[in-house]
């Protein structure tokens, strides 16, 4: 009897090369001459930078101690931070009120968290919420002035506190203001139109420094004689109208993003220009740029950095003014190091968040 | 209108237009009035002086960086112009670094050296998540700190010397005769342009090819040497020497410069870094395999079909990228480095007190680089746009 | 639609008419506010400085509190708006702050040409060097060549250039826009030379990270009178501030301290009374309480006490009075009388 094989006889191994960590390494770090080269040099920076960098971030450093003395000098004294920590987050905010600023913040946290998590019920409700009476409950908490809290006078605001509160109602302030000027740029009112394209592109063409300058030092000059505007607040005018000029242009990215058919049924069911741009229009085009909002604010938040020029001491103000102290001089990099973590997680994270939603967004479109 | 139902002007819908309109002009003109007449009462019963008068007027303070000779007796209006080219210098040498970091490090993201590509990524990551003031704080007060006094100073061949006041070069003194040679550069670079073309419309045509760059280094290199000999001209140089405290002669690049200059490159070189790889990404791997179909070589399928079709993805956001370069060397002001708004808007504007003329002229400025930058990109934009087709 | 656009035009509306407003004079703001805005330094050691509370303290921060004592009886009601020498005068005309207490040169151009006026002088002060020992320099006059940091926006940038250019020396300007970062770059070995006013140099030297290896050098290049700086057309207050000053310097001629001032209520010196407010014309011509300067008196000290206290002998800066001393110890600080 002849004996039929008729299934296949298994498949041999890959050769040993090109299996495992070995194979791995040979087609990942080694796959040519020039490659090899470029590994070695890799390894060797990584071999002279990353061993000292923890060694004195970490093992060797100091991290308990109240006073100068405790830093040995072998590594980073990060006792530098931890002594000046609560001035570092809240600047000159009294610390018997420290709670308010938390509270403030921690409401935010959980609103904005209850809005991009995904199946939380009543969102339309909270969503509301977050825009119509969230503000006036942080106002109240942050500036005081009624039931009871005592006064803290924006002055006294800094640390990370005002870079947030900075950043956040920039941002908060802005959309609004950059969702108009982007439906004025592409209206076909001649006019509106170019009104909206010279705002844009004038705020868009000049740094934030000389916008910063422009309104701490000019909005008084333009402003009846009486009417005052705390420093903080003129700081936030330039940063508004800053930063809704970007937010007009990521909007407007958007507004092109959504296929014409949906603009000519909207019209074909005769709904008038701002019912077809609020209910049909914007909701699409809104998803589709959370992520370009997302970048925008990262950038935001890194350029809030900059109102230190004019004298308000946010996050990095606070922190150099530290240096100066008599008691501390010398740790100059750890303050900044301190200040570079704070900066680089929280932009790295909301980076890779919109990355996330963009291609979740992607998928969707495909 | 046959319509028997009176129709009211607002129902329709060019007028509610022309009204909206009307109604956007006045509320503007209403603005700047009022901006306007606040500005005017204020500047008057303050007793500011007003105008640009103050551009003639003699300055009396030093800057440390100036390409165009200056000192204490030269006016306002020759600060805004020394200030002016110091941020055009920074910005443009910036440009230029930032696009190679750039490109290097994007190149390298996309590398098959699986080490190469997270370094690369490390760096990306790291280098654009930190404020860029940050950045540049940190390599002024905290990296050249650590560099040597004068007196220690670290040297090479005691021609260049380098130390925590800056990097000091020889600088060439021209004697007689050398505008020939720079005549003979000219010429060369511009015959060698023509050549260029030249062989580019032979090849076209007929496939021959030519040797356009051997012959046009030797151009570019020979013409200008063989003149330096026939003119007799005469090329001396400054060296900088040790003098008192600090080196004198020579070119000095002060270390403000050079912080700026570093933080700016390696914070835009991570973003354009960015850009370079997601135009790469964005040609399509059909195009990559249908040219390795038709045997060409790896350099050239970069050259020939993946570089021209990535541009076109690149370009747009290259073009904010050295915008947002151009203006974020405004943050000179921080670390002492005399740009526009600190020798302009920083000591002119103290001195002068006249806010709104300074700032306006500044903004000014930067206005006009940022519109010419964007509109110089556009016009290349549509050149490779219409290349491509 | 057309509500949104009518209340657009409200809100206009509204703005032009609270434009059109008449403004009321300084004094009355402050009294009706309740607190004085007091235009500091972002931080100089011994003339107004944050400590780690935030709380001010300084020679200048002193003077504000004497305003306050002054016009609202309580020299605790100040908001202190720390300025840099850039935005100073424009936070002033702007009416962001009611004065301007903050190291500021009395200059002719600044008097008569930024809508601002002088009141008067708290520290006699002059330019000088801040040199590292290592240099080996004793005289200013030997540093031809040398790199120079400096505060931007400042009259000692001015002040500089004319010196070295009368001496026919040359200097490398690193400028800054602060104190902090003036001073650490001098730490770092960026500059030979730190020049400011010679109060900030001993403050500023404080902040080094070897204090002991700086020097001071003798030349005095210039003349800087700093004061307190208000608007320009408020006489009222003008006469205010200018009188809290003198009322600190003529108490210390009449040996009126923080601790006697009480008992010195009692005393039989006609000019101590008329200074206390116990005869004479008291508060009337100011327009305020008639016991104004004791107010400041009890509450921030005289002349003398707060010179010693925030920069002299009583502090890390140890500063001589010098030109500071009273017309009668060798000085120039001069009140006039107060009747």
């Amino acid at each position: 009897m002849a004996v039929y094989i008729t299934t296949p006889s298994p498949a041999l191994p890959p050769p040993s090369n090109s299996v495992g960590v070995l194979g791995w390494m040979r087609k990942n770090l080694f796959s040519s001459p020039a490659n090899s080269i470029f590994t070695l040099i890799g390894l060797y920076i990584l071999f002279r930078t990353i061993p000292p960098t923890i060694d004195w971030a970490l093992f060797q450093a100091d991290w308990v101690g109240t006073s100068r003395d405790a830093c040995s000098g072998e590594g980073a004294c990060w006792v530098f931070v931890t002594v000046r920590f609560q001035q570092f987050m809240f600047g000159f905010y009294p610390p018997s009120e420290y709670w308010r600023v938390v509270v403030a913040f921690s409401l935010v946290g959980a609103l904005v968290a209850w809005l991009l998590i995904e199946r939380t019920p009543k969102k339309g409700l909270v969503g509301i919420f977050t825009i119509f009476c969230y503000p006036v409950i942080a106002y109240f908490l942050f500036y005081g002035g009624a039931f009871g809290l005592p006064v803290v006078e924006t002055y006294k605001w800094g640390g990370l506190m005002l870079t947030l509160i900075l950043a956040t109602i920039g941002m908060f302030c802005a959309l609004p203001i950059g969702i108009i000027l982007a439906l004025g740029r592409r209206s076909s009112m001649p006019i509106a139109k170019s009104l909206s394209v010279v705002f844009i592109e004038f705020w868009r063409g000049v740094p934030l420094i000389t916008v910063l300058f422009m309104s701490s030092v000019m909005l008084p000059i333009f402003m009846p004689e009486n009417l005052q505007i705390d420093k903080l607040l003129r700081a936030l005018i330039g940063i508004i109208f800053f930063q809704s000029a970007y937010m007009a242009e990521v909007v407007r990215g958007g507004l092109q993003a959504i296929p014409k058919g949906q603009y000519e049924a909207a019209e074909a069911l005769g709904l008038s220009y701002w019912k077809s741009m609020f209910f049909i229009i914007l909701p699409q085009a809104l998803k589709l740029v959370i992520p370009g909002i997302v970048n925008t604010f990262i950038a935001l938040f890194k350029d809030t950095t900059l109102v230190l020029i004019i004298g308000l001491f946010d996050l990095l103000a606070v922190v150099q003014s530290a240096f100066a102290d008599a008691k501390w001089i010398g740790y100059s990099v750890e303050g900044y190091v301190f200040v570079a973590a704070i900066y680089w997680v929280s932009c790295f994270s909301m980076s890779r968040y919109s990355q996330y939603l963009e291609r979740k967004l992607h998928t969707g479109h495909a | 209108m046959s319509n028997s139902k009176k129709q009211f002007w607002w129902n329709n819908a060019q007028h509610r237009s022309l009204f909206f309109q009307v109604l956007l002009v006045a509320l503007l003109v209403g603005f700047f009035w009022f901006i306007g007449s606040n500005t005017l009462t204020n500047l008057e019963r303050r007793g500011i002086s007003t105008g640009f008068g103050f551009l003639s007027q003699v300055s009396g303070f030093g800057i440390i960086q100036h390409l165009i000779p200056f000192d204490e007796t030269y006016t306002f209006g020759r600060t805004f112009l020394v200030g002016l080219l110091n941020t055009l210098l920074v910005s443009a040498v910036g440009i230029v670094f930032a696009t190679i970091i750039g490109v290097v490090v994007g190149v390298a993201r996309l590398s098959n050296n699986w080490l190469i590509a997270k370094l690369a990524m490390v760096y990306i990551e790291i280098f654009r998540n930190i404020p860029l003031l940050l950045q540049m704080f940190f390599w002024y007060f905290a990296v050249l700190r650590t560099l040597p006094a004068p007196k220690q100073s670290w040297s090479a061949g005691d021609v260049i010397f380098l130390n925590i006041r800056g990097l000091y070069l020889p600088e060439p003194i021209f004697g007689p005769g050398f505008n020939f040679v720079f005549w003979a550069l000219g010429l060369a670079i511009v015959t060698t342009l023509f050549i260029s073309r030249w062989a580019k419309l032979r090849q076209e045509q007929t496939g021959k090819q030519f040797k356009t760059m051997t012959v046009g280094a030797g151009l570019i290199f020979g013409l200008p040497t063989i003149v330096f000999f026939l003119a007799d001209a005469s090329l001396s140089w400054n060296v900088p020497a040790l003098k008192g405290f600090n080196f004198r002669g020579g070119i000095t690049i002060i270390p403000e410069f050079t912080a700026l200059l570093t933080a700016l490159s390696i914070y835009t070189g991570a973003f354009i870094a960015e850009v370079v790889r997601s135009g790469i990404m964005a040609v399509n791997s059909g195009q990559t395999e249908a040219a390795s179909a038709l045997g060409l070589h790896k350099n050239r399928i970069l050259k020939l079909v993946v570089i021209p079709q990535a541009m076109r993805v690149i370009i747009p956001q290259l073009t904010s990228q050295y915008l947002n370069l151009v203006k974020n060397s405004s943050l000179a002001t921080a670390i002492g480095y005399p740009d526009l708004v600190a020798v302009f808007a920083g000591t002119t504007l103290n001195q002068t007190g006249q806010a709104i003329e300074v700032i306006a002229m500044t903004m000014g400025v930067y206005l006009f680089l940022s519109l010419s930058i964007s509109a110089f990109m556009n016009w290349y934009n549509k050149k490779m746009m219409l290349v491509e087709r | 639609m057309r509500k949104i656009t009518w209340s657009i035009v409200a809100v206009v509306v509204a703005l032009f008419i609270s434009a059109g407003l008449a403004q009321a004079s300084t004094k009355d703001e402050v009294q009706k506010r309740g607190y004085l805005q007091c235009g500091v330094s972002t931080g100089l050691p011994g003339f107004s400085n944050p400590d780690e509370k935030g709380t001010w303290t300084g020679l200048d921060v002193d003077v504000c509190k004497a305003i306050a004592a002054a016009t609202l009886g309580d020299a605790t009601k100040i908001k202190y708006v720390p300025l840099n020498a850039k935005e100073r005068f424009t936070a002033l005309q702007s009416g962001e702050i009611d004065a301007l207490v903050r190291g500021t040169t009395w200059t002719l151009t600044r008097d008569s040409s930024l809508g601002l006026n002088f009141t008067g002088v708290n520290y006699y002060d002059g330019q000088g060097f801040l040199v590292s020992k290592k240099l080996g320099v004793k005289s200013a006059l030997e540093l031809d060549g040398a790199a120079v940091c400096i505060q931007g926006g400042t009259t000692t940038e001015l002040n500089l250039a004319d010196y070295f250019k009368e001496k026919k020396m040359e200097y490398k300007p690193v400028v800054f826009d602060t104190h902090d970062a003036t001073a650490k770059a001098f730490d770092n070995g960026r500059c030979d030379v730190l020049t400011s006013d010679q109060s900030q140099l001993y403050g500023l030297r404080t902040h080094l990270s070897k204090p002991a290896d700086a020097i001071v050098l003798p030349e005095v290049i210039s003349k800087e009178p700093l004061g307190p700086v208000v608007r320009q057309g408020d006489d009222a207050w003008f006469n205010i501030v200018k009188w809290a000053l003198n009322a600190m310097i003529e108490a210390e001629e009449m040996g009126v301290t923080q601790a006697n001032v009480d008992e010195m209520k009692k005393s039989k010196n006609p000019g101590v009374r008329r200074l206390l407010g116990v005869d004479g014309i008291g508060g009337k011509g100011l327009g305020l309480n008639d016991d104004w300067a004791y107010q400041i008196i009890k509450q921030v000290g005289n002349y003398g006490e707060i010179f010693e206290r925030n920069v002299g002998k009583g502090s890390p800066l140890q500063i001589e009075r010098g030109l500071n001393a009273l017309w009668s110890k060798g000085g120039i600080m001069y009140a006039p009388p107060l009747r």
